[in-house]
């Protein structure tokens, strides 16, 4: 007997609601399906576009020590978007796509990444602050998506989170040397911070469709991908790192941050969300650059694709 | 330890190996982000960071023998106190890593094996030598170079057995490479002392076991070294450029701990 539609949808979320895992293989409904393929998609991408800003300090690092760890870094970084790529193709072979299509999608402006490595990082402080801040509020959404109803993508997190954890304590170990430094070296540092404030307040989305227009965090509760709001996220990261901001004697750029004691909530002023479109938009400071470099890289090894056999698009299209 | 002489010729060798491996790391950490796909960005990380990591044994060796700290040796030298073989200072192709890098694969490629199989046959040949705190050092590291030898190999024989163009693009790293690769065997002005003195076999003998190990037309050329010998401080304009980027925030705040 034919099952209807209905009846696998009901059967879908009746799993997803017990708690259930959804595999790869497992019937799952095409808004599933491309809300998965969207958010893994952007969050591998988000990985290996991220590992440019770092990158062009990994050379420079001041210790032998320095350049040890934070080349180690970005190799998870990259590592991390592998990971992730590979379940975002799973997702995508049905469709008939591939790697090649999500790099595509890149390019061409359609697939977005993290709002944070569109912005600059013009010091060695920007190092330490990207590794202590952006990676600990990393940490804290990658940590509530673990319960994610796609089984690949919890498993694939697991892994991301443990090493994620060293990133953070990486970033930790710049920002007291350079905390404990001279008063140049304090300077960089508070200047990197106020250079990152906004980006970091970003970094979690707004709190509901009114500041940009639209969002997928409704969908995505509803099919347990996530398990909390982006104003959540944004309250844990305020709470765990704000005190200790202060506690190395720095201040951060909102002269109306405080802790509300009756609503127990912080409360901040809020970023230009009109800024945020742009840059997530591919309109930021450093967007075009790092799209370039992608690109540049993409064609200039296209011959080595080739010759192994992967290079799917003929020359002919070029 | 034994004479002056020894010594000298001991701390000459240990800065020729701790260098090379130190800009080679360099110019492998240039290529993150943007190798030709990310799994080999994964790899070639792991092999940049060994390499990284070989030179800090080395330089920690140096430190023990009373040449300094680590992170001066690495940070606060001048190109003309390098012992590196010019092959490994060699940029990865044209512009830099922040700006509009044009880099070369196949270059990359043939400069690691080749480099890779030299480093494999000195480091044998330094196993045997006199001085223990080397030998042990050299023990560690041999264990990962079984890894970078399988890893190179595989993409040298992958690549020129491929497609035309990149059998063309690879017989032409070749030549690059050969080019300079005299500079990686040369010892420079010490190598007569460092062989009477068994810390390493001569220059001759590694040379041809690099050459019998490859065996093919690919070595038929003469390994020189065109632009000069690194052993013996003579650089090109590369070196001094990496090493400016290489201390750019170490140089930025003399008196700082980072």
């Amino acid at each position: 007997m034919e099952i209807s539609t209905n009846e696998r949808m009901d059967h879908f979320m009746n799993r997803i609601n017990d708690g259930e895992k959804i595999e790869a293989d497992d019937w799952m409904p095409d808004d599933y399906r491309e809300a998965l393929i969207r958010l893994i998609s952007m969050h591998g991408i988000s990985e290996i576009m991220g590992a440019l800003p770092e990158k062009e300090w990994v050379p420079k690092a001041p210790t032998v020590y320095r350049k040890l760890a934070i080349m180690a870094k970005v190799q998870d970084e990259m590592g991390h978007g592998q990971l992730l790529l590979r379940v975002a193709e799973d997702l995508m072979e049905p469709l008939g796509k591939n790697r090649d299509d999500i790099m595509k999608d890149l390019f061409s402006g359609k697939l977005k990444f993290h709002n944070v490595f569109h912005m600059k990082a013009p010091t060695w402080g920007d190092a330490g602050v990207i590794a202590w801040l952006v990676d600990g509020a990393a940490i804290i959404s990658q940590t509530m998506m673990l319960g994610t109803s796609y089984g690949p993508y919890g498993r694939a997190l697991k892994r991301i989170c443990a090493e994620e954890v060293f990133h953070a304590q990486h970033g930790e170990s710049i920002i007291m040397s350079l905390a404990e430094g001279t008063k140049e070296q304090r300077a960089l540092l508070q200047d990197s911070i106020n250079r990152w404030w906004s980006s970091l307040l970003m970094f979690f989305g707004p709190r509901t469709n009114a500041e940009t227009g639209h969002s997928n965090q409704d969908k995505n509760m509803r099919y347990k991908l996530r398990t909390k709001t982006n104003e959540q996220l944004r309250q844990e990261f305020l709470t765990k790192y704000v005190p200790r901001v202060w506690a190395l004697g720095l201040t951060i750029p909102d002269p109306t941050l405080r802790f509300d004691a009756e609503s127990s909530e912080w409360k901040y002023q809020q970023p230009d969300w009109e800024e945020f479109k742009k840059i997530v938009t591919g309109h930021g400071p450093k967007s075009k650059e790092r799209l370039a470099l992608r690109v540049q890289s993409y064609e200039m090894n296209s011959w080595v694709r080739e010759a192994l056999g992967t290079c799917r698009i003929s020359k002919v299209t070029r | 330890m034994e004479s002056l002489e020894y010594r000298e010729c001991l701390i000459e060798l240990i800065y020729q190996l701790a260098d090379d491996d130190f800009l080679l790391a360099y110019r492998g950490s240039e290529w993150l982000g943007l190798a030709p796909h990310i799994e080999e960005d994964v790899a070639f990380a792991s092999i940049s960071q060994d390499l990284m990591g070989h030179a800090a044994l080395y330089y920690g060796l140096l430190e023990d023998l009373g040449e300094g700290k680590v992170d001066k040796l690495t940070h606060d030298r001048s190109p003309e106190q390098f012992r590196n073989a010019i092959l490994v200072e060699l940029p990865n192709g044209t512009g830099t890593y922040l700006e509009d890098p044009s880099y070369d694969w196949a270059f990359t490629v043939v400069r690691n094996y080749f480099y890779t199989l030299s480093k494999k046959i000195r480091l044998d040949s330094i196993k045997k030598a006199s001085y223990e705190p080397l030998q042990q050092i050299v023990q560690k590291i041999s264990i990962e170079m079984s890894y970078h030898m399988m890893h190179w190999e595989v993409w040298f024989n992958q690549l020129i057995n491929s497609t035309p163009e990149a059998r063309r693009r690879m017989e032409e790293a070749v030549k690059t490479v050969i080019e300079e690769l005299g500079g990686v065997f040369s010892y420079g002005r010490f190598g007569d002392r460092m062989v009477r003195l068994s810390l390493i076999e001569s220059e001759e003998v590694l040379k041809q076991r690099w050459i019998t190990y490859l065996n093919k037309e690919v070595a038929k050329e003469p390994l020189t070294m065109k632009q000069g010998n690194g052993r013996n401080g003579v650089h090109t304009i590369h070196l001094a450029n990496a090493l400016d980027t290489l201390s750019e925030v170490y140089k930025s705040v003399p008196t700082a701990e980072w």
